[in-house]
């Protein structure tokens, strides 16, 4: 592994200064399941790791009137233990337990899985969906930035030197809104995600939708939104025809590439796929009568 | 020997000896042994899939004062041709040396060039950088097709085609042609009412052991050098290092450690040599580990396969001639397992027309290793599939096809031996009958099935067992323990003394400390180690009956010896095994048994495997659904480890057929050199694997034993393949069945 | 420079030098002395390495040695007590639900967890659970058998 000083601070402000100071490339470490294996690779550079989890709120999730807090450096095992988060955001939990095994999910956290911006992310998608925003903060202060705006590209995110992801924040979403995440791997777990939906709904008392965040992911440099499919579905009930026009949107919005875990003809049609089934999901769980 | 009979031991399912250490952490694997004084080995690999090495500078390398030596291809004293024909030598150790560390050319990615020990292993990673290579980068030939091709770059300038029917007049990339044949095939096709013709393909797959090859070493110019390290076979990797190094094989001890998994690919040696050379150089003792993608990259995988089978039958199912051309991928140097495919691809057959032409073809990948029941699975693969496809077309329950053509007893094979007794019938009547062939197919779900034939071997195995005065024991074996052979090894002795099985202490010797032992590999270990374990117990019986006769003054005639007890004839007197070992002192000495043998008879295991599939249609996504694994074990001395052989095998098999494959770039650089994307089955991929042990004995074997480590590899395959085929209404020719290679099927038919 | 670092393994207080770059794995392995853990990948990818880390179940190999300064980790050595082995390492052995045994320390260590945050699970959630445990002998049959058995036993007995 590369070289690396490692720091623990126990405050926001003593890991911002930390970061701003840095020398070296300076690396967050959160769970360590992205950030361990790439300083694993050939010639990776020597690193200044600031480790957050000793800093307070980073690993907690907590509710207020608005809506969620969110700790980034919270682990996938704890989050996905909240029942009390999992009633209100199905799928976001289900898209954080799909990240790895058992083990990984002992270490990974929300915040490391969008900080580390790879294109087939599970969060990214789920998080997307339901509106989330980052409050990162740095030494010129406190900015909010939308989920789909702080990736920029692949493995990239907006953060300068110095700023730090201090915060995801979920509003509480309005009655009959539900969310689903699904991803498609050849295996049944461990794999990374060759194509993956994420749908939040809103549906009203007689099934019609009145809005709806659909994001695809692995399917382009970085999850994106499917407006065409959104706008396919508001107003209307679920159908089968309304979720053939929302898969062919999904596919038609994907721009992926051929790799050793997927064609792009492969991605293209699954991803449609997903996105007509998760669909259908988060409709159920929206009380559609279907 | 053959009738069942009634075994106080045997049949049961004991706790493994070695079990207590491996399930708390206390079994020393290969990497897990550190020497005081300990410095640590790394290898330079090649960045390129096939070049010329124009300069090799390990100077910068050498002088660095972390460094304490480097090695390199010249530090191989000169191979003599004459010396290493004798002994257990092999023809390829002039090819086993060159990929230990490449010679003038580099042949594959991830070729080992060569190796610094320094004091950590951070220091001789930082080492490799300074050493100078510079190459002449040539084209990578990474497929068959492109192997074979006019015009094709060539790996080695004097390869020339052994076995073609002319001798070859120019070099090329196919190492060896050979042709097997029995009756006549075209007057077999002639008498042909019906005939399957198709081609197939399977990728390069790795054993997936899940303990990377590492080895810790001592070289010692005053008595034997040490080497530590998890083989399935510690005397080749003496005899192969003693070679390359111009050894005496005293002047080396290996000491097998437990090993994580070996299913034939750690029966060469890849770090052993390497280590030795550098404690040597260094004058201290040296690790060495492989990381997972090393291992990948630069250990031996089992061979890609094309294979063209063509078979003709009569309306009635009677198959009347089958033919086949094969081409497996040996990797950089010459040795696929193409003549033991070419062996097993028919062999279930009782067909009186047969004509089988393999070929072995080197590409710019590493070299190929053994994998359980080397060749079968790509070969038999076709067959089952094209026996199945014909089943399809005559309308005839596959089961009911193989029943009529079964090789049984008698039956001729195409290499040479006829069958002795043989259990594929009663497999087949098993697998009629089990719950899974019974039970009503879900729907929307496909079915398969399929048999599998492998040989197995019989070989050299060294045993003795020690009696202490007590009673108690130990037996000195030779035999890697890659599954429980411990265990079986306890019971066989048990049987025939007559005690308890816990009493006697089974100990995988070193090289020094017992006679020389076959690698374990080729379903040889139960049978042949097993059987010179129990001459070496009748040994001992033979021994306490003289001792009882000198302790009562009769004859040794006047004495039999039963369940542990030794009687006196002549009287109502009686002595157990620990009475007499207790008065060994006074009778002439301790009591040990011996037996060093070269095991003949082995039996053949066939196999026949149940699969239900579903495919999810928008996906391409297979799941298992259930499976049914029936092989012959001839008698299954510990059951639990008989069927875990052939869940074992079959799960291997089920991801060779559904998802494993190695992915290369166009520059011949493997894309997936690690378990995340080279997809082995998880557990939650798998339902249950149901097991049913057929037993029908192998006269050559004092308790009917045949070995059963490989055959269950066989039919999944084909098994899995023909239960997608039939799940998604399509022919199924290529392996693996992934789900963009399915849905693409899936979506052309519309 | 090598860091200081003090943790708890298996309810021992241990202390250890090692470079921030060297994993946990390595510093169980290499430094402390306990071999039990397994590398299989170095990845995370397999499962071998697995450890309790303050409760939680992570692979050893994704973990920094100085992050354990001040933690628990618990390893396959603490799993027996003395010569006592626990219902799990029983049941591993009647069940034959290892060959080679190098998956089984961190299978063990899995299951234990497993069972400890749910204490009744079904086969398949056995199976999901254990999903990053990779081993290539078995074909998981005979372990997730172990598993259930040992489930039971330990419901009843507790």
């Amino acid at each position: 592994m590369a070289a690396l000083t490692y720091h623990a601070p126990n405050s926001i402000d003593d890991a911002i200064k930390i970061l701003a100071d840095a020398s070296l490339p300076p690396k967050v470490l959160s769970g360590g399941t992205d950030l361990i294996i790439q300083m694993q690779r050939p010639k990776a550079p020597e690193a200044l790791v600031v480790d957050v989890k000793k800093i307070p709120g980073m690993r907690d999730a907590e509710w207020s009137e608005d809506g969620l807090t969110l700790g980034p450096a919270m682990s996938c095992a704890e989050f996905t233990k909240r029942q009390d988060i999992k009633s209100i955001f199905p799928g976001l939990v289900e898209a954080a337990y799909l990240i790895g095994s058992t083990q990984v999910q002992g270490r990974a956290s929300l915040g490391g899985n969008l900080c580390n911006a790879s294109p087939a992310a599970d969060t990214i998608p789920a998080l997307i969906a339901n509106r989330a925003i980052c409050v990162i903060q740095g030494p010129s202060g406190t900015r909010v930035v939308p989920v789909e705006a702080f990736v920029t590209g692949v493995g990239k995110n907006c953060l300068e030197q110095g700023e730090l992801l201090a915060a995801l924040t979920l509003a509480r979403p309005e009655p009959g809104t539900a969310d689903a995440y699904l991803r498609f791997i050849p295996r049944t777990e461990m794999d990374i995600a060759v194509a993956g939906a994420a749908v939040s709904l809103t549906l009203d008392s007689r099934g019609v939708c009145r809005n709806a965040r659909i994001a695809i992911g692995a399917v382009a440099p970085t999850a994106i939104l499917v407006p065409v499919a959104e706008d396919i579905l508001v107003g209307e009930t679920i159908s089968d025809e309304v979720l053939a026009g929302v898969a062919q949107a999904a596919s038609d919005a994907a721009s992926p590439i051929s790799d050793r875990r997927g064609t792009v003809e492969f991605r293209r049609h699954v991803v449609g796929v997903l996105t007509k089934r998760a669909t259908l999901i988060a409709a159920e769980r929206a009380g559609a009568q279907l | 020997m053959s009738e069942a009979r009634e075994y106080q031991h045997i049949g049961q399912r004991t706790i493994r000896p070695d079990g207590f250490d491996k399930v708390t952490g206390k079994a020393n694997y290969g990497a897990d042994l550190s020497i005081p004084g300990m410095i640590w080995g790394a290898i330079l690999r090649s960045p390129h899939a096939h070049a010329k090495i124009t300069s090799l500078d390990v100077s910068e390398a050498e002088a660095h004062p972390d460094v304490f030596a480097v090695a390199t291809y010249q530090d191989f004293p000169s191979v003599n041709a004459e010396a290493v024909a004798a002994g257990t030598a092999r023809k390829d150790l002039f090819d086993t040396a060159a990929n230990v560390l490449a010679d003038t050319k580099v042949l594959y990615h991830g070729h080992a060039i060569a190796a610094v020990a320094a004091r950590t292993e951070a220091a001789a990673q930082a080492a490799l950088e300074l050493i100078q290579v510079a190459y002449e980068v040539l084209d990578p030939v990474l497929t068959i097709d492109a192997a074979i091709k006019d015009g094709a770059a060539l790996l080695h300038d004097n390869m020339m085609t052994q076995g073609l029917l002319e001798p070859a007049s120019a070099a090329s990339n196919i190492a060896a042609r050979m042709e097997l044949k029995k009756g006549d095939i075209d007057l077999g096709f002639e008498a042909a009412d019906i005939i399957v013709e198709r081609s197939y393909e399977t990728p390069t797959v790795h054993q997936g052991y899940i303990e990377p090859h590492a080895t810790t070493v001592r070289f010692d110019d005053n008595g034997p050098s040490m080497i530590w390290c998890p083989t399935q076979g510690h005397f080749d990797v003496r005899a192969r290092v003693a070679q390359l190094l111009n050894m005496e094989l005293g002047q080396i001890k290996v000491v097998a450690s437990e090993i994580g998994g070996g299913f034939g690919g750690k029966t060469t040696v890849y770090l052993e040599p390497v280590a030795l050379i550098l404690s040597k150089k260094s004058g201290r003792p040296v690790k060495m580990t492989m990381s997972r993608e090393d291992v990948f990259r630069a250990s031996g995988p089992a061979s890609a396969s094309q294979s063209k089978v063509k078979i003709g039958a009569k309306s009635d199912g009677t198959i009347t001639a089958m033919q086949a051309s094969l081409h497996y991928e040996a990797g950089a140097f010459k040795g696929s397992p193409m003549g033991p495919g070419c062996m097993t691809i028919f062999t279930p057959y009782d067909v009186e027309n047969m004509y089988v032409e393999g070929f072995d073809v080197v590409v710019n990948k590493p070299k190929a290793a053994a994998y359980r029941a080397p060749g079968a699975p790509q070969a038999e693969f076709a067959a089952e599939m094209a026996v199945n496809e014909l089943a399809s077309k005559l309308g005839m329950d596959p089961i009911d096809l193989r029943l009529k053509n079964a090789a049984k007893e008698g039956t001729q094979t195409i290499y040479g031996p006829k069958l002795k007794t043989v259990g594929l019938e009663a497999c087949l009547l098993a697998a009629k009958s089990s719950p899974h062939y019974q039970s009503t197919l879900q729907e929307n779900a496909g079915r398969g099935l399929a048999a599998g034939f492998w040989f197995n071997i019989g070989g050299q195995s060294s045993v003795m067992i020690h009696l202490n005065p007590d009673g108690t024991g130990s037996i000195i074996e030779g035999s890697p323990d890659i599954g429980g052979s411990r265990a079986s090894m306890q019971m066989m002795a048990a049987e025939v003394l007559g005690v308890s099985p816990s009493t006697l202490n089974p100990i995988v010797a070193d090289t020094e400390h017992v006679a020389y032992n076959q690698t374990t590999g080729g379903s040889r270990t139960t049978f042949a180690t097993g059987m010179a374990v129990i001459e070496a117990a009748e040994d001992i019986v033979d021994q306490l009956k003289a001792r009882a006769a000198e302790l009562w003054n009769v004859t040794p005639e006047q004495v039999d010896y039963k369940n542990g007890v030794a009687y006196n004839l002549s009287s109502d007197e009686r002595l157990s095994l620990a009475e007499i070992c207790a008065k060994a002192e006074k009778t002439g000495g301790q009591i040990t048994g011996r037996a060093n043998i070269n095991a003949r008879g082995a039996g053949p295991s066939f196999a026949v495997h149940l699969c239900d599939v579903q495919v999810d249609p928008e996906t391409g996504k297979t799941d298992v659904l259930r499976y049914t694994a029936i092989q012959d074990a001839g008698k299954a001395i510990h059951p639990s480890y008989v069927e875990g052989q052939f869940q074992g095998g079959a799960v291997q098999g089920i991801g060779w057929a559904l998802n494993e494959e190695y992915v290369y770039s166009a520059d011949g650089v493997m894309e997936n050199a690690g378990f995340l994307d080279y997809r082995i089955p998880l557990a939650s991929d798998l339902p249950e694997i149901e097991t049913i042990i057929v037993e029908v004995p192998n006269s050559f074997h004092p308790f009917g034993v045949r070995g059963v480590g490989e055959t269950g590899i066989v039919p999944p395959l084909a098994a899995v393949g023909t239960a997608v085929s039939d799940a998604i209404g399509l022919p199924i020719t290529s392996l693996p069945c992934s789900p963009p290679k399915l849905l693409e099927l899936i979506m052309k038919r519309g | 420079m090598k860091t200081h670092v003090s943790t708890v393994v298996n309810g021992d207080a241990v202390e250890f030098l090692c470079s921030p770059s060297d994993t946990l794995l390595h510093a169980l392995r290499n430094e402390i002395g306990l071999t039990g853990t397994k590398e299989g990948c170095g990845s995370g990818d397999c499962g071998a390495c697995s450890v309790m880390l303050d409760g939680a179940l992570v692979c050893s190999c994704l973990v920094l040695g100085v992050e354990a300064q001040g933690s628990q980790v618990e390893t396959i050595e603490g799993i027996a007590h003395q010569d006592k082995l626990h219902v799990i390492q029983e049941k591993f052995l009647e069940h034959a639900a290892l060959q080679c045994g190098i998956c089984t320390p961190g299978l063990i260590v899995s299951t234990k967890a497993l069972l400890e945050e749910n204490p009744a699970p079904t086969e398949e959630e056995a199976r999901y659970y254990l999903a990053g445990n990779l081993c290539r002998c078995t074909g998981y049959d005979k372990i997730i058998k172990a598993v259930m058995d040992a489930a039971d036993v330990m419901r009843q007995g507790a």
